[in-house]
């Protein structure tokens, strides 16, 4: 799994990191998203697809 | 030439008006209206209260798609804007919640840094102490009481307070002027003078914080006012906008989400019976879509022509995303009309979708999971103290909930 991130269409809403805060952090100047680590365990896989799924502003992409 | 009627003509002339009321004795259901109009397709034509016939989308995934949809406007001003009410006499501007990006964005990200999932959790302790501090008070006090008022309103009232840096002795002044600006049936002119109410005192507050900066957010604010970044006006507007969002709405929660605890109370008695964070937090997500205060629709405008379900809706259309039907979609969650606080409700849309979804959304969602996860469990014989037929529910509010709930223990 290959993920990558929008900060342009980001709206921090940080439900990204509420499902996998191993992959995803907030800039602490304005709560925009920070990647960790674009390429996820096998582990985080389904924490990663729910965190693209549940973000309002559609800026997670996954690759498989 | 033949006299054939338009059919699109022929449904605005038929189109039901909205928003609809509840069937008696369904206080925690949406108009069953809504549930056949979901039914019978994905768009529909309601009426609203200025005679316009905008389209009504029911279906999660309609919505979804929408409310990510860079063709679709939340600009308040763009012809064909599905208002809830005349705009008021003389306005005073709007927050960047009826704006659309690139000012949009501009304007929100001032206030996201607060709303970081680390910084929320960073105030979790001391909600918690809020929490327990009330309901001390409220163990030591006259029983029964009014949930609302000894609890459900100052929680959230006294968090957003400390967050913004606004004196929480000031609570009556802006509980009452909330009160009004969210109701659904004052006159413009009584929502324009409690709103110019709120915007002069936090005009007078950024005052304050321009000449005596704190560590809260209005000072935060008051800082790019100095530095030429955001007008005084805008800076007020942002402060009445997060002050009302910050409070009324996570005070409805709470009340309306301990009635609906109370009339299931073998869900009740999970969360009674737990300190399983999971299931404290799967809790309020269900909570959230199950009960849905946010019940007067999301408002948007097409501004270029878009296809749903074989339908055009064409620019300059109004739409309303009733969400509240969404989170009751079958085809999204099964026996969506169930409160089932075990189920994997997360991807409900009780906070929106799209780039408005609700900015204070990780701070309400901790504070329902500091609330459920403890009064019940502080209080375990709280019960209700007066009928389910006598407790005043807000059908007149563009956010839903109970004025009063009298409990007991």
């Amino acid at each position: 799994m290959k993920v990558t991130v929008d900060q342009d269409r980001c709206v921090a809403s940080g439900q990204c990191v509420v499902a996998a805060m191993e992959v995803f952090d907030q800039r602490d100047e304005d709560g925009i998203v920070v990647l960790l680590n674009p390429e996820p365990t096998a582990e985080q896989a389904e924490d990663v697809r729910h965190a693209a799924a549940v973000c309002p502003a559609l800026a997670i992409e996954i690759q498989d | 030439m033949t006299s054939t009627v338009n059919p699109v003509d022929e449904r605005a002339a038929r189109a039901p008006e909205f928003p609809m009321a509840r069937a008696a004795g369904c206080p925690f259901d949406p108009p069953p209206e809504l549930r056949d109009l979901q039914q019978e397709g994905p768009l529909a034509r309601v009426r609203l209260w200025d005679g316009s016939t905008p389209w009504l989308v029911t279906r999660y995934a309609d919505q979804r798609a929408l409310l990510g949809d860079p063709r679709v406007s939340a600009d308040i001003y763009r012809p064909g804007y599905p208002r809830q009410a005349p705009m008021p006499p003389g306005g005073s501007g709007v927050s960047f919640i009826l704006k659309d990006d690139p000012e949009h964005a501009r304007l929100r990200r001032m206030v996201t840094a607060p709303f970081a999932i680390k910084r929320v959790e960073a105030m979790r302790p001391g909600v918690q102490k809020i929490v327990d501090d009330l309901i001390d008070e409220m163990l030591a006090g006259p029983n029964p009481v009014d949930l609302v008022e000894a609890f459900a309103l100052p929680v959230p009232s006294l968090v957003i307070c400390q967050l913004l840096g606004v004196p929480y002795a000031d609570h009556d002044f802006f509980q009452d002027n909330s009160k009004v600006i969210i109701n659904r049936d004052v006159t413009p002119e009584q929502r324009s003078t409690a709103h110019g109410n709120l915007i002069e005192y936090l005009d007078g507050l950024m005052g304050e914080k321009i000449a005596h900066p704190a560590d809260d957010l209005l000072s935060g604010l008051a800082e790019r006012v100095t530095a030429g970044e955001l007008s005084r006006n805008e800076a007020a507007q942002m402060g009445v906008l997060l002050l009302i969002a910050g409070h009324e709405t996570t005070a409805n929660m709470i009340a309306l989400g301990t009635l609906a605890l109370f009339e299931h109370p073998e869900q009740l008695a999970l969360l009674r019976d737990t300190d399983d964070r999971r299931l404290i937090d799967s809790a309020v997500e269900e909570l959230l879509r199950y009960l849905h205060i946010t019940h007067s629709g999301r408002r948007r405008v097409a501004v270029e022509d878009i296809e749903i379900g074989g339908e055009v809706i064409r620019a300059g259309e109004g739409l309303i995303l009733a969400n509240d039907i969404a989170n009751r979609d079958p085809g999204m969650f099964p026996e969506p009309d169930r409160l089932d606080l075990r189920r994997d409700a997360r991807r409900h849309v009780a906070f929106g979708f799209g780039v408005h979804q609700c900015l204070g959304q990780p701070l309400a969602r901790m504070e329902l999971q500091v609330v459920y996860g403890t009064l019940y469990r502080r209080i375990p014989t709280l019960r209700p103290a007066a009928e389910l037929e006598r407790i005043p529910f807000k059908h007149d509010g563009s956010v839903y909930g109970v004025y009063e709930l009298p409990v007991t223990w």
